[in-house]
Formats: C-alpha cells, structure tokens, sequence
C-alpha cells in the first residue's frame, strides 16, 4: 500500500498531454496543499526564530530527546531492514498454509491507531513500561510495513533466471542471495528503510503511554514538543519542532535519490 | 534454512503484533457482553464516536477530491510547479502529527496569524478537521496518481478529439479507470482519520462530551487507570481497523482482476 507509493516522482510524459486546461486544476490543488499544509509549516518555522533558536535547541534535554530520537529510529530502520526483507521474502517465496493471513496482518499498523498500538503493548508487556526497550517496541510496531510492502513487489517482479544461472554456475545459496538478488532488491530496502525512520522520529501515538517520558531516558522529541506546548512555551516546541522538520525534509530529499537511482 | 526463516518471520509477526492485538480483544471482552455494551456506550463513549464519524465525514471526501486534483495536476499538468506539488504532497507522510498539531495551534491559536478569525477554531471541530486533513490528505493522491500513468492519456485525447468537453471526458473515461485507486485511497484515508491521535490531541482541548474524539477517550480512560473502559474502546477501534483491512485486500483484488 501506500508504503511502496509514497513519493514515487513523476515520469516524463509526453508533450502532447492536455496541459493549459488543467492550470485552473494547478492553481486550486497549490491554493489548498499551501493552506492546509504550508501555511502552518511556516508558522511553525517563524515562531521558532521568536525563541533564542540555539539555546532552547542546545538546552540539555532538548539535545538528549533529539539524540536519543535519533539513534533509536536507526535502530528501528536497521531492525525493519533486517526483518522486513526476511517477511517480504518469506511471503514471495514461501509456500504454507496461512500466508495469506500473514500477508494481511503485514498492514494490520497501518490500520490500527497508534493509541493503540501502545496501549496492546502496555498490556502484553508490562514489565518494559518505561524503559528504552518499550520505545524500541513502539516503534517497530508502528514500522513493520514499510520495508515489507517496498521489498515485496521488487521481489516478485525478479526474474528468477538470473538465479538460476548463477546458480548453475556453481554459486552457493549464500552467494546467489548476497551478489544477485540482495543488490537488486537495495534500493527498495533502503527507501523502505527511510520511510520507517522517518515514520519512527516523528511518532508520538504509540509511544507517549509506554515510554513514561522520563527525561534524558526514554523522552523522545515529539513527546518533548507535545510537553513544552504544554507548559506555554510555544516558541520553544517551534524550535524543536523545526528540528524535526528539517530531518522529515532531508529523510524525503534522500528518498528521491533512492528512488533515482534505483531506476538506473 | 527455509523452515528457520518462516519460523523466524512468524515470530516476529506474533510476538510485536499478533498477540498484543488478540489480548487487547480478550481483555476487552473478559467483563462479559453487558459489561463491555455499557462501556462503550456511556454518554461520552457516544459523543467521542460521534464526533469521530463527523469528523471522518467532513475530512473524507475533501480528501477524495482535491487527492483526485491533484494526481490529475501531477500527471497530466504541463506547469513547472507540478513537481514541487509533487515533494509537498509527501510532507504530511515525514512530519510529526505533534509538529503538525503544533503548526495548527500556531496559526489559529490566541496570537496565530489567523486568531483574529471570528469563528472559534482551535479546541473545537473546526480545528480537530484542519488536523485530520492534514495527516490524511496523501492517500488519494498518492494511490490515483500510479494508475493514471499507467493507462496514460490516449483514451482521453480521444474522447477530445471527438468532442466530449473536459467534465465529461473526466467522467466517463478518468473516474471509471481510477475508481479501484480512488476506492483504496478513499479506504486508507478513513482508516487514518479514524485513528489519529497525535495531531489532534494536541487542537482538540480533550473537552469530554464536546471535543473529545474516539482515540483520545483511549488515552484519557488508561490515564485515568479505567482499563477495562480502554480496552473496550480500543477493541472497537481494532475492529474497524480489521474491517478496514479487510476492505483494502478486497478492493486490491478487485483492481487486479
């Protein structure tokens, strides 16, 4: 689903598509994508510069939530690179009963509120609440489809000749996965990857009844952001949350050159 | 080797998903049928999923149609803009729903650059809408958008040519080869909409009765360690959820057939 879709850029089309009719078209999508999306970014962005920028940004906590934020979510994009490949797999290439099952629950995250995807995991494991392990939880809970559904199609559009062949030429399993099928399945693993980092920092449903918020331990930056809007400090959530929008914008810039160079 | 990936992949998939979600049900529904009817039906229970529908209702199909405008723009349109439309259409997908919720009391709030509007905006529906189009407003576009590459332009050139005006060659050659897109779009977008917490936790005001929405009445009866009460609304909301599932597969299937 839209995990496979997000940001696939458009190809060229030829020149004799019906265009100027469709400038009323430009003008209306731009006039609404720039009121409902862009008009608040940018109020975000120039309310940040009200607050001395550096100092909430560089304030102890603000540094800890952001880094922490930001090793978790490699770790959750690593541990989805890892696992997500090996499900997509197991679902293309894998034959037994309750696949299909399998393959439904894959997008069962997407469906479910994150509210509630925490809360299933408070109940379940109760004993994690409030530490680094939960949020780590959380996470790949809330991930687990994107390298999936962005490794599956590539999968199964492979075509198995070239295994064969290396196969027949003597190579083992092993090396037939690593030279051949893992370089051509890169890309989508990588842009996969990105998505479920991107998905991963910005998160806040899933994680704010399980992580407990303990600062310099398990606060994670958007809880940061929800707690200091909290405490009427606008002008300091803008700054954190300009932070977060500037890694948003360069996890989606790195996105389109995967995607390029994927198609290459 | 395959038996310890299958093994491997099952695994993981129960010990994240599966079994948090069955117990979650089965906590939900241990008090017994009356116990778990009165909990999702207390007057506040009604407002929230009230208030969830009406929300959901007003986002939906504003998402449809302008989702559908803008695929239309980004593949069909000439303009050099399309491709920067394209890059902010995926904004709402990398942003935070905090940051969003936070942009939004920015610009409507008390000192927001449009707080001077005469209507109340933040803390009430207007808001709790604003914060739900948002985060949902890609799914059409970005599931209309590969189907209208792929049957690309002809038949519309000709249904032109032979002097069909723009409405109806939208109608009667667009719409019916996007509508398995549109449908599964359309299916997505609800499903968040339903669901988001994030964003509009943070407009809402979490007034109970008034502004209080399905997925934070989750929130508000675990804090207020009414458990079994968030159990309850969290089964139903795992419900639609499966139902949501379900809707999509079925609507996939349809597009490939």
């Amino acid at each position: 689903m839209s995990a496979a879709t997000v940001a696939a850029p458009a190809k060229a089309r030829p020149a004799r598509t019906r265009g100027p009719g469709l400038s009323l078209g430009f003008g209306v999508s731009t006039l609404w994508l720039g009121l409902i999306v862009l008009l608040p970014l940018a109020a975000v962005v120039v309310r940040s510069l009200d607050a001395s920028f550096w100092t909430v940004v560089t304030s102890r906590q603000a540094v800890s939530s952001l880094v922490f934020t930001l090793w978790i979510s490699i770790a959750v994009a690593a541990i989805n690179a890892v696992m997500g490949t090996l499900l997509a797999w197991v679902l293309v290439r894998d034959r037994f009963p309750g696949r299909r099952l399998v393959d439904l629950l894959i997008d069962l995250p997407f469906a479910l509120p994150t509210i509630v995807a925490g809360l299933t995991l408070v109940a379940v494991y109760p004993d994690v609440r409030f530490t680094k392990w939960a949020v780590l939880l959380a996470l790949l809970f809330v991930t687990l489809p994107f390298v999936v559904r962005a490794v599956q199609p590539v999968l199964l559009a492979l075509d198995r000749d070239v295994e064969e062949a290396a196969a027949s030429l003597g190579a083992r399993p092993r090396t037939t996965f690593r030279r051949v099928i893992l370089p051509a399945l890169m890309p989508a693993i990588l842009s996969g990857a990105a998505l479920a980092f991107a998905r991963a920092v910005g998160e806040f449903g899933s994680v704010v009844l399980i992580s407990g918020n303990i600062p310099f331990e398990t606060q994670v930056a958007s809880v940061y952001v929800f707690k200091r809007l909290e405490s009427d400090d606008p002008a300091g959530a803008a700054a954190i949350a300009v932070v977060l929008l500037g890694i948003s914008v360069l996890v989606l810039l790195v996105l389109r050159l995967i995607q390029t160079w994927g198609r290459r | 080797m395959r038996h310890v990936l299958r093994l491997t992949a099952i695994g993981y998939l129960l010990t994240l998903l599966v079994v948090p979600v069955a117990v979650v049900v089965y906590r939900a529904l241990e008090p017994g049928p009356a116990e778990v009817w009165a909990s999702v039906t207390t007057p506040a229970a009604i407002s929230a999923f009230w208030l969830t529908l009406i929300v959901t209702a007003i986002a939906v199909p504003l998402n449809a149609i302008f989702g559908v405008l803008t695929a239309l723009v980004i593949e069909r349109s000439r303009s050099r803009g399309r491709r920067l439309l394209d890059v902010i259409l995926d904004l709402p997908f990398a942003v935070s729903p905090v940051v969003i919720g936070l942009a939004l009391v920015l610009v409507y709030g008390r000192d927001g650059w449009l707080g001077w509007l005469p209507v109340q905006v933040l803390f009430s529906l207007p808001a709790i809408v604003l914060a739900t189009v948002f985060v949902s407003i890609p799914f059409v576009a970005r599931e209309v958008a590969p189907v209208l590459r792929e049957i690309g332009d002809d038949a519309e050139q000709a249904a032109a040519t032979l002097g069909a005006n723009r409405w109806q060659t939208f109608r009667r050659i667009t719409l019916p080869a996007i509508r398995w897109g549109l449908a599964t779009g359309v299916v997505l977008s609800t499903a968040r909409a339903l669901g988001e917490f994030g964003a509009v936790s943070v407009v809402s005001g979490k007034v109970a009765g008034d502004t209080m929405t399905l997925t934070l009445l989750v929130e508000q009866r675990f804090q207020n360690f009414d458990l079994a009460g968030a159990y309850a609304a969290s089964a139903l909301l795992a419900v639609i959820a499966v139902a949501v599932l379900l809707l999509m597969t079925l609507m996939q299937r349809r597009a490939e057939a």
